[in-house]
C-alpha cells in the first residue's frame, strides 16, 4: 500500500529512514554487546526508549498536530501496551523461577501448585496469592501481544466514542482525557486492581527464555526492535497524512464545522484518529517499559501525557519529523540534566544544581517556545529547507487556526 | 509539740509488742490475708478486697486508693502494713491505716513497698468505684462514672443503685441514672428489668448504647446432631447458602462430629514419607505431578493399611446433611435479645439518618473547598475561553503565602487575618503578570494557553520546591477553630469547614455582586457572551480579561490559605485540587457562578457518596467519580448550567 | 408544485428569545430564491436548521423525493444527501492548496477508511480542472488558499460547493466585500448552477438580489413576511414598515 512513488514524492520520509537507519547501525557498532563497547548498555537502553517515546510522540503529533485533538491521555495508551507485555514477562519468568524452586522438592510440582506459587510470588507483595482473572492469558505471548493493541485501541475507542459523540471539542477535550488517565492512574494504584497497586510490574528486562543472553545483546534487540517500529510507525503516519485523509483531518483541526458541512463525518474520524493513534502509542509502550525494566501506575499520572504534547509543542507540531526532534531532543536533555550529569553553576552566594532547576528552565522555556516559536524546532528545519531550496516547499501546517467561520450575522 | 510527738511515737513504738490485740479492722484483715496481700493475684485479690470492704471503716477507700498507687508498705520486723507521710523521705513517717495516726519514723531500708500489678490494681479500682460514687467532691464522683463507663463490671451495679438516691448534682443523677439502665441491660439479674432497661433506649443513637446493646447480639457458630432446645438460637444456617460446606465441615471436625480430612499438605507429606526407590505404592513419583495422580497414589497407600483413608466427597456431604448448623446467642435469655434487637434496630436507622446528615455536612465542606478552588478557575474560563494550568499553583501560592505569614506573626488570629488579604494579593498581582506576560498573546489559541500555563505550573511548582523544600510546612489554625460543632455522636464537623464554608458562602456572595451589580461585572458578562460585540460598544476586553484573571487568581490565592489549614502545604497542595477543579467546572458549566455552585456540591456530595459505600478506599471513589463525570459529559456536554443560543459557539 | 425543500410550522427559541417562529418555507427542484430580511429576522437561523446544525423546538423540515425528514440526520449526513452551504465569510482550508480544497469537496466516498486508501484518479483531476476553470482559478490551484483574494476565497467556497454536486445549494451574503466585477461574475455563478439544481441565496444587497432576478422571500421577526417578485415584496406597506422603521 506504501508505493515507490509515495517515497519519492515524499523525500523528507527517505531521509529520516536513512537517518534512523544510520543512527541504529551506529549504535550498534559503539555497543558494548555487538561493537566496539564505547557507549554503556544502559546508554543503549536509554537510546532504545527514546526512540520509543520517538515513536509516541508522532502518535501524539498525529492526533494533536494534525487533528487538533490535544489529547492529555495517550501516555495511559503507552502504559496500558507497557503493562500489557509486562504480564507476560512477569508471569512467565516468575513461572521458570518458580518451576526450578518447585522442581527441587520430592513431589514433582502439580499445575496447582505452580500456579499458586507464582501467584503468592507475583501478589504477596500486594497481599494477595489468587491470580486474578484479567491474568488469564499472561501464560501467551500472542494473547498479551494482541492486547498491546486491542486494550489501548478498545479503551480510545469507547472513550473517544462517547467523548466525539456528544461533540465535546477543545479544552473541554483535553481536560476529559486528563481526567480519564487520572481514573487511570488512580485506578491502578489500588492493590486490588490485579496489576501489584503502586509496586508495578518489575523485572521485565528479562526476557523469559534468554535468560542467559547477556544485557548486552538484549539491549541492541530492543533497539532495532525500536527503530524498526519507529520506522514503520513514521511511514504509516506519513502515508496516511499525505493523502486526501490528511486534507480531512487538517480540515477538521482548522474548522471543523466546514469539514462537517463537506459531507465528512467528523466524529468518525476523529475516532480513527484517536483510536489508531492509541494503539500506536500501545506499541511504544510494549517496546518501551522491556527496556526500562519496570512499570508503574505513576508512569501514567497525566502529568506524563502533558509532557508528552510539551516534547511534540517543543519539536514542532504539525510535522512528522518535528514530533520526533521535540521527542529525542527534551527526553535525552531532561536524562542529562536529572541525572547530575550537567554541571552546576555556581554562582557565589548560590549553586544552580539542575536537579532542581531543570523542571524550572523547561517550564519558562516551554513557555516562551510557545510565545515566541509556535512552530517549534521543526519550524526552524522548515526556515532552513526553504531558505536553501528556491522551489516553495508547502509548510505541512501554520499553527494559527482561521477562526470559527460558523460564526453568525 | 515536737517532744509531744515523741512521746506518742515511743508509746506507739512499745505498744508494737503486743500488737494484734490494738490493730484496726483493716490492719486485722490486711494480716489474716498476708499471704495474698504481698502476692497479690488478679484472681486472689477479691476475696480479699471484700472483707476490708466488709469492715466498712472510714479509712478504706483512702487505704484502697494508695494500694492501687503503690504506696503502702509492710514493716519487714513484723509484717505489718502502714501508709507513709512522705514516701521520699529517709527515715520515713509511718501512719497507722485504720487511725490515721501517726505510728513512727522507721528508716527506709527496714520498710518493703506493696507492688501490686496492673491487674490487681485494676481490680482495686474497681472497688473503690462504690466508693467515689459517694465521694463528697463531685469531680470525684463524675471520676467514679467514667471509670465505669470505660470498663462496666457486675458488680457495679449494686454500688451504682446505692449511690442513686444520695446524688444531690442533677446532671451527675442523669448520668448515674442512664449508666444503671445501661448496666442493668448487660448485667441485671431480672430479665423483666433487663427489657425494660433495654427499652428504654429506644431511639438513643449515643455510642455507648449501642456499644452495650451490641454484644448482647453477639452470637456463635455451632454445629450438633439436632437443634438443641435450650440454646437461644439466632438463625439456623444453610450448608452452601449461609455458610460454605468446607467451613461447615471444618466445624463438625472442630467439634469432633466428624473425622478431620486429608488436606493437600497431609497427602502430600505421606506420599513423600512413603517414597519407596522412586515410586510410591506403585505408580513413579515423576508421574505424580497432578492432583488427580496424587489422589490416587494416596487411595492406594490408604488401601494398603499404611495410612488412614482420605474423607470422599460423599461422606463430606453426608456429614454435613447430617447435622444441624446454627448460631446461638451468648446471651441465653431470649426476651433480652428480642428486647436488644428490637431496639438496636430502631436505634440503626435512626443512626443511618443521622449518617446521612453527617454526610451532608462532609459533602457541604468538600463542595465549599471545591467552589473556592474552582470559582476562580470557571470565571477564567468563562470570560477568556482559557484553561488556566497553574490555577493550582496560584492556590499553592496562597497557602505558602498563609505559612511565610506565620512564620513572621507569630498570633495564628491576627496571621490567618492578615494572610488572607494578602494571599489574594500576592496571587492577584501573579495573575495579573501571567495574563500580561503570557496568556494576552495566546489570545484565540485555547490549546496553547493550556500549554503554556502548564509550563509555568510545572516552573512555579519546582521554584516552590527550592525555595521551600520538598517536606510539608504546617499552616496552623487558630486555637479558637480546634475542635467541632458536635450534634451527636453520629454527626459532627469540626470548626475549621465551617469556617471555610462561611468563606465559600462569603466569596459566592460577593462574586454574585461584583458580576451583578458592578459595571466590572457588567463588562465581564458582556465579554463572556460576545467579546467582539462588547468590544465595539467600547469595552476594553484586554481591561476586563486582566481583571477577572487577577480576582480568579486572587480568590485561588484565598483557597490556598483555607486550604492549608487542614491540610499540609506542599509544593502538589495546588495540583492536587486541580482535575476536581476542572472537573467542578466541566460539570457546572462555565460562565455562572450558579453552575460551579452547582458542579461543586455535586462533585463534593457525590464523592463524599461514593467514599460511603467504600470507605476503605478513596482511590476507587476518585476513579468512579471521574467515570461519573465523564458520562455525565454524555447528557449535559456544557454542564449543568449551560448558555445556549448562537451566541454559546461550538 | 412538487417541492425540493418543504419547511413547514418550524420553530425555535434561545433562551426565551424566538428566532425562528413558525415559519413555513417551499423551494422547487431548480429554482433560484433569494431571502432577505433584516438583522435577526432569522436568516442564518434558518440554515442552521436545514443544515442540521440547530434543532427546532418544533415543526418539520422534508427534503427529496420521496421527501424524508431531515431533522433526524446529521450535519454531514445532511450534506450527503445533497445540500451545499456557503457560510457568511469565507471559509476555505487555508492551509491547504486550492486543488486539495476542491479535491476534499469532490463528491466521493466520505468514509475515513475509504478516503485513507483514495488517491484522486484521471476522472477526478480533470473535474477539478473543470471546476477551477469555471470558478476562474484555474492558474491558482496550487497556491494555498489562504494567500487567495477575498473574492477568490468566495468563489473557491462556491466551486467546492459545486464540487460536492448539491442538489440544493445555500448561499449566506455571498457578495459581501466584492468588486463590482466580482459581484457580476459571482451572479453568473448562481444563475448557472440554478439551472440544475434549487439556490437559495441570502442576501442584504438589494442590487445583488434585483441582478439575480428571481423571486424574493422576505422573513421578518422569524417568519415569512412577504413572498414574490423583487418589485412586489418592496412595494408591500409591511416590508417598507420593517425596513424603514416605524
Amino acid at each position: 500500500m506504501i508505493g515507490r512513488t509515495f517515497l519519492l514524492r515524499h523525500p523528507s520520509v527517505m531521509v529520516f529512514i536513512a537517518l534512523l537507519a544510520l543512527f541504529t547501525v551506529g549504535a550498534t557498532v559503539l555497543s558494548e554487546g555487538f561493537g566496539i563497547g564505547l557507549i554503556s548498555t544502559s546508554f543503549v537502553k536509554t537510546l532504545g526508549k527514546t526512540l520509543c517515546l520517538c515513536l509516541i510522540a508522532i502518535a501524539m503529533d498525529l492526533v494533536w498536530g494534525y487533528c487538533g485533538i490535544l489529547s492529555l491521555g495517550h501516555f495511559a495508551f503507552f502504559g496500558l501496551g507497557g503493562y500489557m507485555i509486562g504480564m507476560w514477562l512477569m508471569y512467565e519468568r516468575t513461572k521458570s523461577i518458580v518451576v526450578e524452586q518447585l522442581d527441587a522438592a520430592p513431589l514433582p510440582p502439580t499445575p496447582e501448585e505452580v500456579r499458586e506459587a507464582i501467584g503468592s510470588q507475583i501478589f504477596g507483595v500486594v497481599g494477595g496469592s489468587d491470580i486474578p482473572a484479567i491474568w488469564m492469558f499472561a501464560d501467551s505471548l500472542i494473547i498479551q501481544l494482541a492486547l498491546v493493541v486491542l486494550v489501548p485501541g478498545l479503551l480510545a475507542l469507547v472513550f473517544g466514542w462517547l467523548a466525539f459523540r456528544s461533540r465535546v471539542t477543545g479544552v473541554y477535550l483535553s481536560i476529559l482525557t486528563q481526567a480519564m488517565t487520572l481514573a487511570l492512574s488512580l485506578y491502578l494504584f489500588q492493590n486490588d486492581s490485579g496489576l501489584r497497586g503502586n509496586n508495578g510490574l518489575s523485572g521485565l528486562q528479562n526476557i523469559p527464555g534468554a535468560e542467559r543472553i547477556s544485557q548486552d545483546i538484549v539491549s541492541i534487540w530492543f533497539l532495532w526492535a525500536s527503530a524498526l517500529a519507529l520506522g514503520a510507525g513514521y511511514l504509516f503516519a506519513a502515508w496516511m497524512v499525505s493523502g486526501k485523509f490528511g486534507n480531512v483531518v487538517r480540515g477538521i483541526r482548522d474548522d471543523e464545522a466546514r469539514v462537517r458541512f463537506l459531507g465528512y463525518n467528523v466524529e468518525a474520524y476523529k475516532l480513527v484518529v484517536f483510536t489508531v493513534t492509541a494503539v500506536i502509542a500501545g506499541i511504544a509502550g510494549a517496546l518501551y517499559y522491556p527496556q526500562a525494566g519496570i512499570i508503574n501506575p505513576a508512569e501514567i499520572a497525566p502529568i506524563a501525557s502533558i509532557y508528552l504534547a510539551v516534547w511534540v509543542a517543543i519539536g514542532g507540531r504539525g510535522r512528522l519529523y518535528g514530533a520526533v526532534i521535540g521527542a529525542a531532543l527534551v527526553s535525552l536533555v531532561s536524562t542529562w540534566f536529572t541525572s547530575g550529569q550537567a554541571p552546576d553553576i555556581p554562582l557565589g552566594f548560590y549553586t544552580i544544581e539542575w536537579v532542581d532547576w531543570w523542571l524550572v528552565l523547561l517550564g519558562f522555556g516551554f513557555v516562551l517556545v510557545t510565545l515566541f516559536a509556535p512552530q517549534g524546532l521543526g519550524g526552524l528545519v522548515d526556515a532552513l529547507v526553504r531558505n536553501r531550496q528556491t522551489v516553495a516547499v508547502p509548510p505541512a501546517a501554520a499553527v494559527k487556526p482561521v477562526e470559527k467561520a460558523s460564526e453568525a450575522t | 509539740m515536737v517532744r509531744l510527738f515523741v512521746v506518742f511515737a515511743i508509746a506507739c513504738l512499745g505498744a508494737i509488742g503486743t500488737a494484734h490485740a490494738q490493730t484496726g479492722p483493716i490492719q486485722a484483715v490486711l494480716q489474716d490475708n498476708r499471704a495474698d496481700i504481698e502476692r497479690a493475684s488478679r484472681r486472689t485479690v477479691q476475696p480479699v478486697l471484700d472483707a476490708i470492704i466488709a469492715t466498712g471503716g472510714e479509712r478504706v477507700p483512702l487505704f484502697l486508693e494508695r494500694w492501687r498507687d503503690r504506696v503502702v508498705y509492710q514493716r519487714d520486723a513484723d509484717g505489718l502494713f502502714f501508709l507513709v507521710e512522705d514516701e521520699d523521705a529517709d527515715p520515713m513517717r509511718l501512719i497507722d491505716i485504720d487511725t490515721g495516726a501517726i505510728v513512727g519514723d522507721v528508716p527506709e531500708d527496714e520498710m518493703s513497698r506493696l507492688r501490686p500489678n496492673s491487674g490487681v490494681r485494676g481490680v482495686i479500682a474497681t472497688a473503690l468505684v462504690q466508693f467515689q460514687l459517694s465521694d463528697p467532691d463531685p469531680l470525684r464522683r463524675a471520676a467514679g462514672l467514667t471509670a465505669i463507663e470505660r470498663d462496666p463490671e457486675a458488680s457495679h451495679l449494686t454500688a451504682l443503685r446505692a449511690s442513686i438516691d444520695g446524688e444531690a448534682d442533677p446532671a451527675l443523677l442523669a448520668r448515674k441514672t442512664r449508666l444503671e439502665r445501661l448496666l442493668t441491660a448487660t448485667f441485671g439479674a431480672d430479665e423483666a428489668a433487663r427489657v425494660t432497661a433495654i427499652e428504654s433506649f429506644a431511639g438513643d443513637i449515643a455510642v455507648d448504647v449501642r456499644a452495650t446493646l451490641n454484644p448482647l447480639l453477639s452470637t456463635r457458630m455451632r454445629a450438633a446432631e439436632t437443634l438443641p432446645e435450650d440454646a437461644n438460637i439466632a438463625r439456623v444456617l444453610e450448608p452452601g447458602d449461609d455458610i460454605a460446606v468446607d467451613t461447615a465441615y471444618d466445624m463438625l471436625v472442630d467439634a469432633d462430629l466428624a473425622p478431620a480430612l486429608v488436606d493437600d499438605d497431609a497427602r502430600d507429606a505421606a506420599l513423600i514419607a512413603n517414597i519407596d526407590n522412586d515410586t510410591v505404592a506403585g505408580s513413579a513419583v515423576a508421574t505424580l505431578n497432578t492432583n488427580a495422580a496424587r489422589d490416587a497414589a494416596y487411595a492406594a497407600l490408604a488401601e494398603a493399611g499404611t495410612v488412614p483413608p482420605a474423607v470422599t466427597p460423599d461422606e463430606r456431604a453426608a456429614a454435613v446433611a447430617d447435622h444441624v448448623f446454627f448460631e446461638t446467642y451468648k446471651e441465653p435469655s431470649q426476651a433480652v435479645t428480642d428486647a436488644a434487637r428490637q431496639t438496636l434496630g430502631a436505634i440503626e436507622s435512626r443512626v443511618g439518618a443521622y449518617r446521612v446528615v453527617d454526610l451532608g455536612l462532609d459533602g457541604l465542606s468538600l463542595a465549599s473547598i471545591y467552589f473556592l478552588a474552582a470559582i476562580g478557575l470557571a470565571i477564567t474560563f468563562g470570560v477568556m475561553g482559557v484553561i488556566n494550568m497553574a490555577h493550582g499553583e496560584f492556590i499553592m501560592i496562597g497557602a505558602y503565602t498563609g505559612f511565610v505569614v506565620q512564620q513572621l506573626v507569630p498570633n495564628y488570629t491576627a496571621s490567618i487575618a492578615i494572610a488572607l488579604p494578602l494571599a489574594f494579593a500576592i496571587a492577584f498581582l501573579a495573575g495579573v503578570a501571567l495574563e500580561r506576560l503570557v496568556i494576552r498573546h495566546l489570545m484565540h489559541r485555547p490549546l496553547e494557553t493550556l500549554l503554556a500555563t502548564f509550563g509555568i505550573s510545572i516552573a512555579l511548582q519546582q521554584l516552590a520546591k527550592n525555595i521551600f523544600g520538598t517536606q510539608a510546612r504546617p499552616l496552623t489554625a487558630p486555637g479558637w477553630l480546634n475542635g467541632s460543632w458536635v450534634i451527636n455522636d453520629v454527626a459532627a464537623i469540626s470548626y475549621i469547614r465551617i469556617a471555610i464554608f462561611i468563606l465559600a458562602v462569603i466569596f459566592f456572595v460577593l462574586l454574585w455582586f461584583i458580576l451583578n451589580r458592578t459595571r466590572l461585572g457588567l463588562e465581564v458578562r458582556a465579554v463572556t457572551q460576545n467579546s467582539r460585540m462588547a468590544a465595539s460598544m467600547g469595552i476594553n476586553p484586554d481591561r476586563v480579561n486582566m481583571l477577572t484573571f487577577g480576582l480568579g487568581s486572587g480568590i485561588a490565592g484565598i483557597a490556598g490559605v483555607a486550604i492549608g489549614l487542614y491540610a499540609q502545604v506542599t509544593s502538589e497542595l495546588g495540583a492536587s485540587y486541580i482535575v476536581q477543579s476542572f472537573m467542578t467546572v466541566v460539570v457546572g458549566g462555565v460562565g455562572n457562578i450558579w453552575g460551579t455552585l452547582a458542579g461543586a456540591g455535586m462533585i463534593g456530595s457525590l464523592q463524599k457518596i461514593i467514599e460511603w459505600f467504600n470507605p476503605a478506599n478513596t482511590l476507587a471513589a476518585q476513579t468512579y467519580m471521574i467515570i461519573f463525570i465523564i458520562i455525565f459529559i454524555q447528557f449535559r456536554p456544557k454542564g449543568i448550567f449551560a448558555l445556549k443560543g448562537r451566541a454559546a459557539g461550538d | 408544485m412538487s417541492s425540493l425543500l418543504e419547511v413547514a410550522g418550524v420553530s425555535v427559541t434561545f433562551d426565551g428569545f424566538r428566532a425562528i417562529n413558525d415559519l413555513s418555507f417551499e423551494i422547487g427542484a431548480a429554482e433560484l430564491r433569494a431571502i432577505i430580511g433584516p438583522n435577526g429576522a432569522g436568516k442564518t437561523t434558518f440554515m442552521d436548521i436545514v443544515t442540521g446544525k440547530t434543532r427546532p423546538d418544533e415543526g418539520r423540515v422534508d427534503y427529496g423525493e420521496p421527501p424524508r425528514s431531515l431533522l433526524r440526520m446529521s450535519e454531514s449526513e445532511i450534506a450527503r444527501a445533497g445540500i451545499g452551504r456557503k457560510f457568511q465569510r469565507p471559509t476555505v482550508f487555508e492551509q491547504q492548496s486550492v486543488r486539495d480544497n476542491l479535491m476534499m469537496a469532490l463528491r466521493n466516498d466520505r468514509a475515513p477508511f475509504g478516503v485513507m486508501f483514495w488517491r484522486a484518479g484521471e476522472a477526478d483531476v480533470d473535474k477539478v480542472g473543470e471546476l477551477a476553470e469555471e470558478i476562474g482559478l484555474a492558474d491558482e490551484l496550487d497556491r494555498m488558499a489562504g494567500e487567495l483574494a477575498h473574492g477568490q476565497k468566495q468563489w473557491l467556497e462556491i466551486g467546492m460547493l459545486l464540487a460536492q454536486d448539491p442538489k440544493l445549494l445555500l448561499v449566506d451574503e455571498p457578495a459581501a466585500g466584492m468588486t463590482l466585477g466580482e459581484r457580476e461574475h459571482t451572479t453568473d455563478l448562481l444563475k448557472r448552477a440554478a439551472e440544475t439544481r434549487a439556490v437559495v441565496v441570502v442576501e442584504h444587497d438589494m442590487e445583488f438580489v434585483r441582478r439575480l432576478e428571481c423571486k424574493v422571500t422576505v422573513l421578518h421577526e422569524g417568519s415569512v413576511l412577504a413572498e414574490g417578485s423583487l418589485d412586489h415584496v418592496t412595494a408591500n406597506q409591511d416590508v417598507i414598515d420593517v425596513y424603514l422603521g416605524r
